[in-house]
């Protein structure tokens, strides 16, 4: 089964390009806010079978949190972080200077997560708009902590139209220790991949 | 113990007899799916991700084409229909946005169509453990037929 969409290599370069504006102001703002540098991977444009989610952050058991955001608008689709557990404990400590096992995170700790999600994927999203002049609005935070391949698994399903693929435009988030690692996954809706290439003067015929 | 464990990843099945534990990590709105014939004991379990296969070929990981898939599969290696019962786990939502009618819930139908499926078949379902917002591994013991479900926000369950 395959997608009636394919990516050549220009529009997959474009793409990353997207991510990269995006990221790298998210990575200022996340910067911002911990007031330490945080730097980003070249993003990786990926379109994979659902059937390979589960574990393209580590283990499916793994502990993490997820943020999710609903991106409505011109160019609809999903933006989920994923904090891996010795993030998460990083990540309190240095904003809250609090020690804390994630396991037994407390309210507080949770907004904190999703405040995070707030502000990097706002910024991700409004670098994006700028330059594409598409208008995308993103939802209040949907929070879990749980196991990676529930939480990824769960999410790609309900982001594939199609049921076979998922479109992935994937960050890597660290500190200059790797102490602070996070995973930002920008899922457009196929049509959305499409309204988005439009906009950079790619035209596609699908 | 010494029994070995058999992982079955999403749109996977496996049909096998004891001593072999049948495992999945971390479902999500997935469900795992077990069917249990006590008698011969041949055991199956289905990770399936979606309800309808709407005419695609991937036959484990939709419901519709899946659980008759995987009771032929049994019925081959020795077990018999009318002795088949089945345990169904997952189908959560594992995200929330407080408007309740999104995309999200896939979960949900994934259960329901479980259910559809086995009374179509004639197939009774002994347990199960699906829904709520929470992730589950489930260990499918296939020497008793008892499944074991471990998730992080609650105690462990063995139905």
């Amino acid at each position: 089964m395959t997608d009636d969409f394919r990516l050549d290599t220009i529009q997959e370069d474009a793409l990353k390009e997207v991510g990269n504006i995006g990221a790298g102001n998210a990575a200022t703002a996340f910067s911002e806010v911990l007031d330490r540098k945080i730097e980003i991977d070249v993003p990786s444009v990926q379109i994979i079978p659902l059937e390979d989610v589960s574990t393209i952050t580590g283990s499916e058991e793994d502990h993490v949190a997820g943020v999710l955001f609903n991106v409505t608008g011109q160019a609809p689709g999903n933006i989920l972080f994923i904090f891996p557990s010795e993030s998460i404990k990083y990540l309190v400590k240095v904003v809250m200077d609090k020690d804390i096992e994630p396991d037994n995170m407390g309210e507080i700790e949770v907004s904190l997560l999703k405040e995070l999600g707030n502000i990097l994927s706002g910024s991700y999203l409004k670098s994006i708009g700028d330059m594409t002049q598409i208008n995308m609005i993103q939802s209040i935070p949907g929070f879990s902590y749980d196991m990676a391949g529930a939480i990824l698994s769960s999410t790609m399903i309900s982001a594939s139209k199609t049921g076979d693929n998922v479109l992935l435009i994937e960050t890597e988030f660290m500190d200059g220790e790797r102490k602070i690692e996070g995973y930002f996954f920008f899922i457009p809706q196929l049509e959305s991949l499409k309204t988005i290439l439009n906009s950079l003067g790619f035209d596609n015929n699908g | 113990m010494g029994s070995e464990e058999i992982r079955i990843k999403m749109a996977e099945y496996h049909v096998t007899k004891p001593p072999h534990v049948l495992v999945t990590l971390g479902l999500g709105s997935c469900i795992g799916l077990a069917l249990y014939d006590k008698y011969s004991k041949v055991s199956g379990l289905i990770h399936y991700m979606l309800p309808e296969s709407n005419g695609k070929e991937n036959t484990a990981k939709y419901a519709d084409t899946g659980i008759p898939f995987l009771i032929e599969e049994m019925i081959k290696l020795g077990a018999k229909k009318r002795n088949l019962v089945a345990k169904i786990v997952g189908g959560a939502k594992m995200f929330s946005f407080g408007d309740e009618n999104s995309v999200m819930n896939i979960g949900q139908r994934n259960a329901k169509a479980a259910k559809k499926i086995l009374k179509e078949e004639g197939i009774r379902i002994l347990a199960e453990d699906t829904g709520a917002d929470f992730g589950r591994t489930m260990r499918f013991y296939t020497d008793t037929g008892e499944i074991k479900v471990t998730s992080y926000k609650r105690d462990e369950l063995i139905i």
